[in-house]
């Protein structure tokens, strides 16, 4: 007998996941049940930032009652290799070390705090070598990871022969701190014939498989990786959840016990990397009419002492690189320069933002130094269909001038621009700064192999239906936008649908979950395993209705034929299916068309499409102390055509609040000796819920969207971490509203409490 | 024996009093619904609510329960979110459903915790006071502005709470169980806890320093806490001078009408110190012994020139709150002595009492520098000044020297920018994460005229100010 389902229990349009939430019914990897012999993990990382490492004493750790066993490099049976684009980083440190706290050994014992407190007794003799940790330096000695990048569109030197307006200037982005409230960790268990089932939290369970294969020097079939949720990722755990991975995996596999690691917040900071921190030259060329016509610029990327994701990072900040204007003569280098930090690695917009802040940097520095509004040059070279983007792709459903004019519009700037003078004319201690930051993000992986998903749905002879992809849902709802996929083609309450965890073994070979595009590449690869199932359907509801299958719709849980109702239900329907020996199972597989890049010319169609948007911020400053606060975001945003409005709003603003973050208080300090001084909450400040602008108002950009994308709705992730780049120029405008006569030497974010004092009471 | 309820259980924990309640529900109880995010009180996703008895009162606070020991749990009803779940969603789970307000969900229950921390507590229901209690719970994701409007949901549905309501109110209208009614005849029924001697026991305020700096020590350490003695807790005045006892927390002094009556803006002062539940945690004793030398109690009641009584046995002996600190983190106090009793002179009707405090982040974050004056004054003049600031210098400081040259002087912005100039001889700054060394002797003038142009706005202008730097 078939059991009803209770309908109207799950509401898509909110957050699925939400009731859970609210609840504390998530169960994210430390809530696993514990099994019996578990060993807990703990790493004893390098006290120096860089060295040869002569030798290890784990004696007194060893000693310590409750310590299993103590693991270095030379007990790792496959290659010691972690590295996901260039082999260049090892699991456990071995002849040298590159960073502060990189991991020399791996400690298992019976408890966590039994693991720490041995991991607290290991010592290493390592002869010290040079610590870098700015990027020119880093290059200057010709540390690089990878080639250098250059992008080309025109010739920029025989432009700006013809410039009437020429800048030059430096622009520097600070690194970001993840800060994902639930920390990196796995958990592994070991399984029959040597195999092995990893919880992870990770972006990318199978980044944790190939690397866990690796290590362990075994076949991938014998990894099985299972992600639940993740409390937190924004690209933090897209590469670098790999190395934690791999070290349960080893004591698993070595011990042949379960072996659980969750890093401590204040390790998880230490060890793990950043945003990239950029520092970065430009030289802008502007006509009368204050249209760019030139533009340079040379890109110093700190990665940090192994490559990671940085050279797809790098790339990533050239493909920005004009951000939304139409640039005729481009000519930028990127390097990827190799330091002595943790390597860094991606976070939410991946290189985007910090190319973006450097044209925004040239343009304000244009702007001020001949007298006029920034405004103007923005809006006077804004992207339209037809543009040529430096890498040869040429903008189609461009949205750059319709959101920007619908948000002078709708939120009346002129209005916002006079309230703005007349309170700062009539204000002697608190000043008000206006600044605009429209964006452009191409939407895709920018290595076109990546851009493919599968999905597995299983329809159960009740009705019920299992849907596995390889998207990860981090926060960011991609499991309601995927249960909306089986809903919308199905036609059943969403209450027949679970999102199973996304596993390797149901779902093979998957890109991470990042880039924005999850939801665009699985859901259409979901999109056709449902198909598939319901054009079977279809046949057995015609021959039981004795039709034909094309004259068959499901709605509301009903065959219809020709649209008039029949009295087969979902059910029966698919009982009849399942007697029949009908498959009621399908794999999708979706590859997104058209994209190409050819990296020998640097050019080609990288994106299936761009997301566009306009942002108004006005700050206000408190110049006798150097604090600020942001009175407004005011957004418009193009969506395309929002399958979730709640979802979509809920990224908008949380992705607008993190690039603010990033622009003002998110602070990552490294001393000279390359440790990190900014390694827990208290020294590094994320926002809080009084830092975040008083209004923000986000309006959805009418538009009929993408056919490239989900159900024609707009990747959402990354782009609007953009906007943040506006508030940095807000607050600088409304210090230079008090202290006309100062500009910053160089662009410098983020524009802390400090510079901006520092700023308002320069002589 | 430590001995409390646990959402509707009574505990007798076998553990190590220093054992934190964060690690004793998660891993002892295995309820999970409590998640970690820092270990040190700085992001709330431990939140959970501690109700104790207080004058017959049950009264219930949040709380991060990563850094509270066992031994702070005695006698109280600590609730998680196992312990509020019903068979349906609160008001509250469901307001932030409605509103969109998780995205992750791991700061989620933090919030929720805070959240239902407003719905049963007497601060006035409008969306102000529903968002400061969130005031300690980060979201990365970052879902504030749906949090706002849940908070906001939330404030509207407690305005309809009956004044000195009784738990009935909460649990009909479905944000508590109907097990809530009886916790205070059950925490009644406890026996009174037993005296225990300090003897060699560390001895333990709110534990929000402590389970910062050594956690793994704490855990193992036999404890004495202050919190659990009511008679550490009282705030009154005798004599024109106002007494209060080690173990009153931030929030003890932030909501006392007498603390309220002397100090206008004193709510408006404890917005800048750390977090609700912190607050809630942070005793002022804990606060001046542990010795930062930007401690913001310690900055706020040098600027009282406070005294403190110091006890050891039945012997105690008095020292000047200014004293006290000799060198960094070394105190004028004997092993075995503890801090009893702070006291501070009323101030009189002619005296104004002001504190600043800049950090990378306005709230929850720790002082680039800090400072409090109380300025009395006769007409123009200056009749005589306390003046304190943090951040500048191996210890807390008692600015006496720029303290001594205002008295005497006349309001105005040549003897102001005079005075910003003597208070920089008094201090030692260095650069580290909080700023450069240059900086804040900046933010240190900074605050020595917001001091003024916040007392005696009619008097001096920042323009004024700014030109007599010039002249």
């Amino acid at each position: 007998m078939i059991k009803n389902i209770t309908k109207g229990k799950v509401d898509t349009s909110r957050n699925i996941d939400s009731h859970n939430h609210v609840t504390g019914r998530s169960i994210y990897v430390d809530d696993l049940p514990e099994l019996q012999g578990t060993l807990y993990l703990a790493v004893f990382g390098s006290p120096v930032a860089h060295g040869h490492l002569r030798s290890v004493d784990l004696s007194a750790a060893e000693k310590l009652p409750g310590v299993f066993r103590i693991f270095t490099a030379k007990d790792i049976p496959g290659a010691n290799q972690i590295g996901g684009i260039i082999p260049d980083e090892p699991l456990l440190a071995d002849k040298e070390v590159h960073f502060h706290e990189m991991p020399i050994a791996l400690v298992a014992a019976e408890s966590e705090a039994i693991a720490m407190e041995a991991a607290k007794l290991i010592t290493a003799e390592i002869d010290p070598l040079p610590v870098i940790i700015d990027p020119r330096e880093a290059f200057a000695k010709g540390h690089i990871s990878g080639s250098p990048r250059t992008f080309q569109l025109g010739d920029s030197n025989k432009a700006f022969a013809e410039c009437a307006h020429i800048f030059e200037g430096k622009a520097d982005s600070g690194g970001q701190e993840h800060l994902y409230i639930e920390t990196q960790g796995a958990y592994a268990i070991p399984m029959e014939n040597g195999s092995l089932r990893i919880a992870s939290s990770t972006q990318g369970p199978t980044a944790v498989q190939r690397t866990i294969a690796g290590v362990l020097g075994i076949p991938m079939h014998k990894i099985e990786v299972d992600v639940t949720r993740l409390g937190g990722g924004f690209g933090g755990k897209e590469d670098q959840a790999s190395a934690w991975g791999a070290m349960v995996a080893l004591v698993a596999h070595l011990t042949n016990k379960p072996a659980k690691f969750v890093l401590h917040r204040m390790d998880d900071m230490r060890m793990t990397g950043k945003r990239n921190p950029y520092s970065s030259d430009y030289k802008i060329g502007l006509d009368k009419d204050y249209k760019i016509i030139a533009y340079e610029a040379t890109f110093y990327q700190n990665s940090g002492a192994a490559a990671d994701l940085s050279p797809a990072i790098l790339e990533r900040t050239l493909f920005h690189l004009n951000n939304s204007y139409y640039i005729p003569n481009v000519l930028a280098t990127a390097y990827s320069c190799r330091t002595n930090l943790p390597p860094n690695t991606a976070f939410r917009g991946f290189g985007g933002p910090q190319g973006m802040f450097v044209i925004e940097s040239a343009i304000h520095q244009a702007a001020n130094t001949l007298g006029i509004d920034p405004i103007v040059i923005q809006e006077a070279n804004l992207l339209k269909d037809g543009d040529v983007f430096p890498y040869g792709q040429i903008a189609k459903e461009a949205e750059a001038i319709s959101c920007w004019e619908e948000s002078k519009e709708r939120f009346d700037l002129k209005k916002i621009r006079e309230e703005v003078a007349n309170f700062n004319a009539n204000n002697e201690a608190l000043k008000k700064g206006l600044a605009l930051m429209p964006i452009c993000f191409g939407i895709s992986f920018t290595n076109t192999m990546m851009n493919n998903a599968r999905a597995l749905v299983h329809v159960y002879s009740d009705g019920s239906i299992g849907v596995s992809t390889g998207a990860v849902e981090m926060g960011q709802g991609v499991n309601t936008k995927m249960l909306q996929v089986a809903a919308h083609y199905f036609a059943v309450a969403p209450e027949r649908i679970k999102i199973e965890s996304t596993n390797t073994t149901r779902v093979a070979n998957t890109s991470p979950t990042a880039a924005s595009s999850t939801a665009d590449l699985n859901g259409k690869a979901l999109a056709h395993a449902c198909t598939q199932i319901l054009d079977r359907l279809k046949e057995v509801a015609a021959s039981s209705l004795d039709t034909s299958a094309d004259k068959i719709t499901l709605k509301n849980e009903t065959v219809y034929v020709d649209d008039i109702a029949s009295d087969l239900q979902w059910e029966q329907l698919i009982l009849s299916a399942f007697q029949q020996r009908v498959n009621l199972s399908a794999k999708g597989h979706y590859s997104t068309p058209t994209i190409h890049f050819d990296k020998t010319t640097e050019k080609g169609h990288p994106f299936a499409y761009h997301v566009y948007g306009t942002a108004i911020f006005v700050s206000t400053v408190d110049c006798i102390r150097g604090t600020y606060t942001f009175d407004a975001v005011k957004i418009v945003h193009d969506f395309g055509a929002s399958m979730n409005r709640m979802i979509d709003l809920g990224q908008t603003e949380g992705g607008l609040v993190q690039g603010i973050g990033w622009m003002t208080m998110e602070e990552v300090i490294y001393d000279e000796t390359g440790r990190l001084r900014s390694d827990a909450l208290s020294t590094y400040k994320i926002p809080d819920i009084y830092a975040v602008p008083k209004e923000i108002d986000v309006h959805f950009l009418k538009t009929d969207g993408s056919d490239m994308a989900l159900f024609k709705s707009k990747a959402v992730g990354e782009p609007p971490l953009l906007y943040g780049v506006g508030a940095y120029f807000s607050v600088i405008n409304a210090v230079r509203a008090f202290n006309p006569n100062w500009m910053p030497e160089f662009y410098d974010a983020p524009i802390t409490p400090e510079k901006v004092l520092m700023g308002l009471y320069a002589i | 024996m430590v001995q409390f309820i646990l959402n509707n259980q009574e505990v007798q924990p076998k553990l190590a009093v220093g054992t934190t309640i964060l690690d004793f529900i998660r891993y002892h109880k295995h309820l999970k619904g409590t998640k970690i995010g820092c270990r040190e009180g700085d992001c709330g996703a431990c939140t959970v609510l501690v109700g104790e008895l207080i004058e017959g009162d049950l009264r219930y606070q949040s709380m991060t329960s990563c850094l509270m020991p066992l031994e702070n749990a005695h006698g109280k009803h600590i609730v998680s979110v196992e312990g509020i779940n019903q068979n349906t969603l609160s008001p509250i789970q469901q307001a932030i459903v409605e509103e969109g307000g998780t995205q992750c969900g791991f700061c989620t229950i933090g919030f929720v915790m805070s959240l239902t921390g407003f719905a049963m507590n007497s601060e006035t229901a409008n969306s102000e006071n529903a968002i400061a209690a969130i005031d300690g719970n980060i979201c990365r994701c970052t879902g504030y502005k749906s949090l706002e409007r849940a908070a906001a949901r939330i404030s509207e549905m407690k305005k309809g709470k009956p004044e000195a309501a009784d738990f009935n109110w909460l649990v009909q209208e479905g944000f508590l169980p109907a097990y809530f009614k009886d916790i205070k005849a059950r925490l009644e029924a406890f026996s009174a806890k037993d005296k225990i001697t300090i003897g060699t026991k560390k001895i333990v305020g709110g534990g929000t320093d402590l389970y910062v700096q050594r956690p793994e020590e704490m855990a193992k350490t036999e404890l004495h806490s202050f919190l659990n003695d009511a008679g550490l807790r009282t705030i009154n005045e005798q004599n024109g001078h106002v007494y209060i006892g080690a173990a009153a927390t931030a929030e003890d002094i932030r909501s006392n009408p007498l603390m309220q009556k002397i100090f206008p803006n004193l709510r408006e002062h404890m917005k800048l110190v750390s977090s609700t539940p912190i607050r809630n945690m942070a005793t002022i004793g804990g606060n001046f012994v542990n010795a930062s030398p930007i401690g913001d109690m310690t900055i706020f009641f040098l600027a009282l020139d406070a005294t403190l009584l110091l006890t050891k046995d039945d012997n105690s002996r008095i020292v000047k709150l200014r004293h006290f600190y000799k060198a960094y983190k070394q105190l004028d106090l004997e092993a075995d002595e503890h801090v009893e009793q702070l006291y501070f002179k009323t101030p009189p009707a002619n005296a104004l009492f002001n504190f600043e405090k800049v950090c990378k982040r306005t709230h929850l974050d720790i002082a680039s520098v800090n400072s409090a004056c109380l300025i009395f004054t006769k007409g123009d003049i200056i009749t005589g000044a306390h003046l304190s600031a943090g951040g500048l210098a191996a210890t807390p400081k008692y600015l006496a020297q720029t303290a001594l040259f205002l008295a005497g002087k006349q309001i105005n912005a040549e003897v102001l920018f005079a005075a910003s100039q003597l208070i920089q001889t008094e201090v030692s700054p260095i650069s580290d994460a909080r700023g450069s060394a240059e900086y804040k002797r900046l933010l240190l003038r900074q605050l020595f005229y917001a001091h003024f142009l916040k007392l005696f706005p009619g008097k001096v202008s920042l323009a004024s100010l700014t030109q007599a730097k010039n002249s």
